[in-house]
């Protein structure tokens, strides 16, 4: 019985194991940058970036050794100081649009970024329209 | 009265369909989402451009490393991205192999590994490549928009990136990879 537990055991352990690299992770994968407005630039860019291999997730919240390596970029090119922008083009210009959380304005996602000023507009237009005959009905 | 209701009567009957109509339309949407999940694959954007500049130490001692201008032949060359920890990796083995028999070029970057993983790893399942760059932070993956292991880049001869193949190259997508690397020679 416990040489079955112990085979077990093993075998959970090593299937994981066994699709993981045995690299240390980047330097700067779970090492937040020493100057903290930096590493706060840092934090609120990762958190808004898709973890590529948890495809749900962002690359603050995934453990994949993959999501590690991208957190060392983000924090070495703030280290060095780019802007958090930056780094966000520079990787929509390799993955597309889907590696970022943000929304970006483009011909598809223009109706999102348009549909409240133009609803602003029409009701602007109505209020107005509204006001003007009740005016005229106190004349 | 009487005239005016009939019609009003049959629009509030469509009327009633419409939740019902709603619902199968959203049933209909539910149904392919289950039975045809969307592709989770990142596809590279940076297919057709050039490769960024890099410069990766040697794998192991029995090959160079592998930097941008190795691809400056004039000649198109696969860049092939594996490691020794990744199963498709072993899969594709002998696709990579019988390409390399062809005379295809072909070159490694070994992401995260240590040396005698990847001299374990290339022990098992042949070496066919030319040079084998190591990329212990996933900097050469990350500058060329790949997303996992294995993927396979088609370059042509002066470092332009041609063509993306995601996942192991199997028996079936030989032909494709072939026309790539005919229509990058062009």
């Amino acid at each position: 019985m416990r040489a079955l537990l112990v085979l077990v055991a093993a075998l959970l352990a090593a299937a994981p194991l066994a699709a993981q690299d045995l690299l240390p992770p980047a330097p700067y994968a779970y090492k937040q940058l020493d100057d903290p407005r930096q590493e706060a630039k840092a934090q609120a860019l990762m958190e808004t970036l898709r973890c590529l291999k948890c495809q749900s997730q962002s690359i603050a919240d995934s453990d994949a050794p993959m999501a590690g390596d991208m957190r060392h970029q983000v924090r070495s090119r703030i280290a060095a100081g780019e802007e958090p922008e930056a780094i966000r083009q520079w990787l929509i210009e390799r993955y597309g649009d889907y590696v970022t959380y943000t929304p970006q304005v483009r011909p598809l996602t223009l109706p999102l970024f348009a549909a409240p000023v133009l609803f602003l507009l029409v009701a602007a237009l109505l209020l107005r329209r509204r006001f003007r005959k009740a005016r005229k009905g106190e004349a | 009265m009487s005239e005016a209701t009939p019609p009003a009567r049959k629009r509030a009957a469509l009327w009633l369909w419409l939740p019902l109509a709603l619902f199968a339309g959203f049933f209909v949407l539910v149904m392919v989402g289950l039975l045809r999940p969307a592709d989770r694959e990142v596809a590279s954007a940076f297919v057709g451009k050039p490769l960024p500049t890099f410069d990766l130490r040697p794998a192991i001692p029995e090959r160079p490393g592998l930097k941008t201008a190795d691809f400056a032949t004039g000649k198109p060359r696969l860049l092939n991205v594996f490691a020794s920890w990744c199963i498709p990796c072993i899969a594709e083995a002998p696709q990579l192999d019988a390409l390399a028999r062809a005379g295809v070029e072909i070159d490694g970057v070994a992401i995260r590994d240590r040396e005698e993983d990847v001299q374990r790893f290339l022990a098992q399942n042949g070496n066919p490549y030319t040079r084998i760059g190591a990329d212990d932070l996933s900097a050469v993956q990350l500058a060329i928009g790949s997303s996992g292991v294995p993927e396979t880049f088609v370059i042509d001869g002066q470092g332009v990136i041609r063509h993306q193949h995601i996942g192991d190259i199997r028996i079936e997508d030989m032909p494709k990879l072939l026309e790539k690397l005919r229509e990058a020679d062009r």
